[in-house]
């Protein structure tokens, strides 16, 4: 692997009972670069991740930069609404110094004194399944945060987020864009995200349709390619 | 009070501490009807153990650890939902466990019999209370992550599958300590009741556990006393107070 290289896969395949997801998917991120995965459904971007994160069994060589730590955002949480646990003892989980994690709840996004606070509760004795769609997302950024990971993996990072909520997710991804040695790898569905936010995509469909910048390397064809004929991405929209 | 009683009282408490404390996690892991049903399981292990002339919470125990990694195994290796497999294995051992059970002991088995408990009995709960909190308490947080998220506590390299194992061969020794106080057939509800009763009221995890660990307590003590004044059988005394417990909760939560 090339040394200013953060993750290298080559040939990566991925099986479910004989049925192929990934197919030959070959790719390299470097250092502190933001990677897009954009794909219809059923293209393997959750899988690559899961693979990406040695969740499940492959082929192929997925290789990390040595001594990396790894921050994975999913999408949500199957969590019951009842659950009795709170975004402190969440977050403890990972993390026993209050300051620490004041300074990560900072970080993303619960900035003013106001921020702190859910329906008069503080978001820290909120209980998990009481937190709206952007502030749960803002948590689970913030759990990644802690483990000072060099790398953060976010699965469709605004899925089941209203669109004030969304903007401020993508506002926050393009604030942790200026940390020093940060990589960030994301999901999305939208295209306009992807170009705004994104300093390469990989488009994926089972296999690779293309990688590189986005502006140079999405066209009519590799748009055809992923989504089929007669398809107009910017109505593409999922939630 | 006599010392007779005051071991009986120990040993229910320990009981009940130990499992509302591995219930709570039973309740979020959605497998509370596995616990119950498991508690099944050692009725056969009773019996053997009879016929064989050695020590009936040690034929539980080995009976309970069988199954407890049965199930394990199913629920890592079977793409299979295991609650039905798990209800037609604990169904079977039940019935065969009733047929080998000598007809005097069988009453004694299935709803236990505190006034059999004795010195032995005492030293063996404190020393498995002991085991199963020092236990639980470590292994808390990573068995936690893993509920509310596997794929998250997999990738902070959390051996979600060893966590599991370790916790269900937790409930088998706290079903065995518990099986010669409440019987095979109601143990498992003391795993389950205090946790759902703790639920109902708790905010926040460690409020969860707390409750819990003091409804199973207040269930056995009250069961106990309850028991011995009226002169009622334990096992179901037990069980009933923890249920009007659970129900006193719930009328106050709405």
């Amino acid at each position: 692997m090339e040394k200013d290289n953060v993750l290298s896969v080559h040939g990566l395949k991925v099986k479910f009972d004989n049925h192929i997801i990934l197919d030959d998917v070959s790719f390299e991120i470097k250092r502190d670069d933001t990677l897009a995965i954009i794909g219809p459904n059923g293209a393997g971007k959750s899988v690559l991740f899961r693979a990406l994160l040695g969740l499940i069994p492959f082929e192929g060589k997925i290789e990390w930069a040595s001594n990396i730590n790894i921050g994975y955002v999913p999408q949500k949480l199957f969590v019951e609404k009842d659950l009795p646990l709170t975004v402190s003892e969440f977050l403890r989980f990972k993390e026993d110094n209050k300051e620490k994690i004041h300074q990560v709840l900072l970080e993303v996004g619960f900035q003013h004194e106001s921020d702190h606070f859910h329906n008069d509760k503080r978001v820290l004795a909120t209980r998990i399944g009481a937190l709206s769609g952007g502030e749960l997302q803002r948590v689970l950024i913030a759990y990644a945060l802690l483990g000072n990971p060099q790398v953060l993996l976010f699965d469709e990072p605004t899925a089941g987020v209203d669109v004030t909520g969304e903007e401020t997710i993508y506002s926050l991804i393009h604030k942790l864009q200026k940390k020093e040695d940060l990589t960030i790898i994301f999901i999305s569905h939208e295209l306009q995200v992807v170009n705004h936010y994104a300093a390469n995509v990989l488009c994926l469909n089972r296999e690779k349709i293309c990688f590189g910048p986005p502006l140079k390397v999405i066209d009519k064809e590799t748009l055809t390619k992923m989504y089929g004929e007669e398809v107009n991405l910017y109505q593409h929209h999922e939630h | 009070m006599n010392t007779n009683l005051i071991l009986i009282l120990l040993v229910g408490a320990l009981v009940g501490a130990t499992s509302g404390y591995l219930g709570s996690y039973m309740v979020l892991k959605r497998m509370s009807l596995v616990g119950d049903a498991l508690s099944h399981v050692a009725l056969p292990g009773i019996a053997i153990a009879m016929a064989m002339g050695v020590n009936p919470l040690l034929g539980a125990l080995i009976a309970l650890v069988i199954a407890t990694i049965g199930i394990w195994y199913l629920g890592e290796h079977s793409e299979v939902y295991p609650e039905a497999l798990v209800g037609i294995f604990f169904t079977a051992s039940l019935s065969i466990g009733l047929l080998i059970t000598p007809e005097p002991d069988l009453l004694e088995a299935l709803f236990g019999n505190i006034d059999k408990i004795g010195a032995m009995d005492g030293v063996i709960t404190i020393f498995g209370a002991i085991v199963i909190f020092i236990i639980t308490f470590a292994f808390s947080k990573k068995l936690l992550l893993g509920i509310v998220s596997e794929d998250l506590a997999k990738s902070q390299g959390v051996d979600v599958s060893k966590v599991n194992l370790v916790y269900l061969l937790l409930i088998a020794l706290v079903v065995a300590l518990g099986v010669k106080f409440l019987g095979t057939l109601l143990t498992g509800a003391m795993v389950i009741i205090p946790a759902v009763t703790a639920k109902n009221l708790a905010k926040s995890i460690k409020q969860f556990q707390l409750y819990a660990i003091f409804f199973g307590v207040t269930s056995s003590i009250l069961g106990i006393l309850l028991a011995k004044y009226i002169g009622i059988s334990s096992g179901p005394a037990v069980v009933l107070t923890s249920i009007s417990i659970f129900l006193i909760g719930y009328a106050f939560k709405n």
